[in-house]
């Protein structure tokens, strides 16, 4: 989910102001004029209108992922593709795709989906006039540099790569061969449309028509604007995941503290997110409701490849060193109770192919750590920052590795930078101008070594921050992506990440998990592994 | 006076000018890309970067920026937010949360204020003008956050008197005491000492003693003749507080689940957004200015050696 983490942020910021000992209760609330048989879950105002690729935030992505189907979703546990519109999907070369559709599935409004209805939205969402904020989803099909063009106007309404065969197929035709593409069919922007959409996209994003097991409940507010959005079981679903409860109601609160004071009052049923003031004692405060579950995230730090003094060979010997003098076993037991895990690679625990590859350059060893950083010709500049915005829960973690690696060194050599804010930061990240290391983060959009390899570490990816080029790797990522099955494909993405724990072009620190709770009147709460509540399996207790 | 309020009235625009650009000004320096920002860590499309940002002509120099703004201002047009909602329905949601809550606090402040000021004042150095400094100091002392915290605990959640948190998005009347409470807390502890010292100095007055030699019923000295004339500071610092109340509640809104103003402007300086952060500070100025007009106007009728040509 792009971006989910920054909204997280945001309402972290507000958070770390209060940051104080969480007490809680309370009166009132979410629950109010609730129907019977529904629950409440906390989210936050949608940052855009309700259309599928529109969405990179968990506020806009909850209620698309409640009211939406593709032709994918993803196992809760595993993370896995699981069919869900699709009957089947076939491809020969990773490049062409033929989908056929299950039939039976209706919109909200009664219309069929078919082959069109995908093939439409698909093309809605590419086009660049249509300002969708995940467009670029669509890159990979061919045709797409028509809709989408770096300069100027469109040259087509159409990507020629999408081709409706009949009602129930269509085919799908890629730049190149990506073995990952069918596990990104569960993501919001390949979700399909009914053709009242068209008729005007931005009022149909206020109230949204999908075929999903939720729809929108008008009847009970529907979205009200910064307050809540309330849905109800689609009676005429046809998928697996069918709502076990009447309803939900989305309830925006200010902060996840407020949020958490109302779930300990009964006025909210699930929270995603337990406050920072929180974690140390939620585990206490809600007994058997409090949930503890690992997620597809890991926490980096980043550095500049491109600056002359991070660019050197040696350089990567004196990463190898500052990995090795950060203890994260005693971080994440002191800021995260030991909830967190030490990273052992660059994927996260759920990934398929995630594997301990780091070895012990990710192993607390300080003897180690200075012979490395000597033999590498010592810190660059003698100084190491590792910058951070200051408007979110990250300060507190860096400090702790500055310190860290102070200590291990005997040195006073690291500190944090503070940026004012997320914006600040990232525009100096992307326009190539850190000096020194920063911290870096990555939410899985979906479980493939590729999301987490390919997208980042690549010569020229989009999300190649650090710069980092080697001509090894992307010659395994290649291979990778064009390979037949998953298992060789894995076993290349391993090759390739033990060419990161060479060069280390980011330090991995750990992998975090979700921390929420319920509150008394629901059971079966779960989250899987992106971190998103399960809605669909949540029960109202009678 | 008609005069006076008129010129007053107008002196009010080029502040309003001022500020409004002060503001802009302000957060542009913040620098940044608010655009790309909107991708969070991962990489931003470069195109949709390049259509919003000429859509809100992020790429223009700052003063044509704000000529857009202004000339936009001039046909009611407040601007929109990146996500496409006009700044005028945000500022219509968040204002009306939080005149309320200010008022709240606001009613707190004046009476509970005003009110252990008088008693404080006319018992000077006894046990209730103790008892007034001393809890009027604690306080002072305590940050808002934790007497936040502890409030919502003990009243809200402990004893169930009042809301702990409030309705999310539509606060009711009932669910902004506690917040209000906090809110008027500190303010509270000003007027109260304000009031206490000023009640102090004018017992000696010439003219309560006049009002006391004439005969005068002591309730009549100390309400017409004694508290009115000490309320000039008072009412100075309460003009001046009510917009403070406003716009400073944001750890508050943020304790009581309250969405208003405070929160809006964070929100929207986090996120660059010009067009939000001006809307909501200038239509907090005008609130101040209007509330200095009025202070003023009242210092006439509460002293009438006062006059306004």
């Amino acid at each position: 989910m792009r971006g989910t983490t920054r909204v997280k942020w945001i309402a972290g910021a507000s958070m770390i102001a209060l940051a104080a000992t969480a007490c809680g209760g309370g009166d009132s609330g979410g629950g109010s004029g609730l129907p019977a048989g529904y629950y409440s879950a906390s989210s936050t105002e949608p940052q855009n209108l309700l259309q599928p690729a529109n969405a990179n935030e968990t506020g806009g992505f909850y209620p698309l992922s409640m009211m939406f189907r593709g032709l994918y979703t993803y196992d809760a546990k595993t993370g896995q593709v699981v069919p869900a519109m699709a009957e089947s999907w076939t491809t020969t070369d990773n490049q062409n795709y033929t989908v056929k559709l299950k039939t039976g599935w209706t919109f909200h409004n009664g219309e069929p989906v078919n082959a069109k209805s995908y093939v439409d939205a698909w093309n809605w969402g590419a086009l660049s006039t249509n300002k969708q904020l995940n467009s670029t989803w669509f890159q990979p099909i061919v045709g797409y540099d028509d809709v989408h063009p770096a300069e100027g106007e469109p040259k087509a309404k159409t990507m020629s790569g999408l081709q409706v065969v009949d009602d129930t197929t269509f085919t799908i035709k890629l730049t190149q061969p990506i073995s990952a593409f069918q596990a990104q069919m569960g993501y919001t922007p390949f979700m399909p449309l009914p053709q009242a959409f068209y008729a005007d996209p931005a009022k149909f994003g206020e109230k949204p028509v999908g075929n999903g097991p939720f729809q929108l409940d008008e009847k009970n507010g529907g979205w009200e604007r910064k307050k809540s959005i309330t849905v109800k079981k689609y009676d005429k679903y046809t998928g697996t995941d069918a709502a076990k409860s009447d309803g939900v109601r989305l309830v925006f609160y200010t902060t996840y503290d407020a949020a958490y004071t109302a779930l300990r009052d009964n006025k909210l049923d699930v929270i995603d997110q337990i406050p920072v003031s929180a974690v140390g004692s939620f585990q206490q405060d809600l007994g058997n409701r409090a949930i503890v579950q690992p997620q597809l995230t890991i926490q980096k730090i980043g550095f500049p490849l491109y600056d002359a003094g991070w660019g050197t060979p040696g350089a990567a010997k004196v990463r190898q060193g500052l990995s090795m003098a950060i203890n994260r076993e005693e971080i994440t037991k002191a800021l995260y109770k030991g909830m967190e895990q030490p990273a052992v690679d660059w994927l996260a625990p759920g990934v398929p192919g995630h594997m301990d590859v780091c070895g012990e350059t990710c192993k607390y060893d300080p003897a180690k750590a200075k012979a490395l950083i000597a033999e590498g010709g010592g810190i660059p500049g003698g100084k190491l920052t590792i910058a951070t915005n200051a408007d979110g829960p990250h300060r507190e973690w860096v400090t702790a590795v500055c310190n860290s690696i102070n200590t291990a060194l005997g040195s006073q050599a690291c500190e944090p930078k503070l940026y004012p804010e997320f914006s600040v930061a990232r525009k100096d990240i992307t326009d190539k101008k850190m000096t020194g290391a920063y911290r870096t983060g990555w939410k899985a959009d979906y479980p493939f070594p590729d999301n987490f390899l390919n997208d980042i570490y690549r010569t020229g990816a989009a999300s190649n921050d650090s710069g980092y080029s080697n001509a090894n790797f992307d010659n395994l990522a290649k291979q990778a992506q064009a390979a037949p099955n998953e298992a060789a494909a894995l076993q290349l993405w391993q090759q390739a990440e033990k060419q990161l724990t060479q060069d280390l072009p980011s330090i991995p620190l750990w992998y975090y998990v979700t921390k929420a709770g319920s509150s008394t009147k629901v059971s079966n709460v779960s989250f899987d592994v992106f971190g998103n509540p399960e809605f669909t399996e949540v029960t109202v207790n009678k | 006076m008609g005069r006076y309020v008129v010129r007053r009235l107008l002196q009010m625009i080029p502040v309003f000018l001022g500020t409004t650009f002060l503001i802009y000004f302000m957060v542009y320096q913040l620098g940044g890309d608010p655009i790309s920002a909107m991708f969070g860590d991962k990489a931003a499309d470069p195109v949709f970067v390049r259509q919003m940002r000429e859509e809100y002509h992020l790429n223009d120099p700052l003063i044509v920026q704000y000529w857009y703004y202004l000339t936009g201002l001039l046909t009611g047009d407040f601007g929109t937010s990146f996500s496409g909602i006009p700044v005028a329905d945000e500022l219509k949601r968040a204002f009306p949360i939080s005149i309320r809550l200010a008022l709240i606090a606001f009613a707190i402040e004046i009476v509970v204020g005003v009110g252990a000021g008088l008693l404080a004042g006319l018992r000077r150095g006894k046990f209730a003008d103790s008892v007034v400094l001393v809890t009027t100091l604690i306080v002072i002392s305590i940050p808002v956050f934790v007497l936040g915290y502890v409030v919502q605990y003990w009243l809200g959640l402990k004893w169930q008197l009042f809301p702990a948190t409030a309705t999310p998005g539509d606060p009711t009347w009932e669910d902004l005491i506690l917040p209000g409470i906090v809110l008027g807390s500190l303010s509270l502890a000003f007027v109260a000492r304000l009031t206490r010292t000023s009640i102090a100095e004018n017992m000696r007055a010439d003219f309560v003693r006049t009002a006391t030699a004439k005969g005068l019923p002591r309730r009549r000295v100390v309400t017409v003749h004694l508290l009115r004339n000490s309320l000039i500071p008072v009412v100075t610092f309460l003009g001046a507080d009510l917009g403070a109340l406003m716009a400073g509640a944001i750890v508050t809104e943020g304790i009581f689940n309250v969405d208003g103003v405070g929160r809006l402007i964070y929100l929207a300086v986090t996120k660059h957004e010009n067009a939000t952060v001006v809307g909501a500070v200038a239509a907090l100025v005008i609130v101040y200015l209007v509330m200095n007009l009025i202070v003023d106007l009242l210092y006439a009728v509460l002293d009438p050696r006062i006059r306004y040509a």
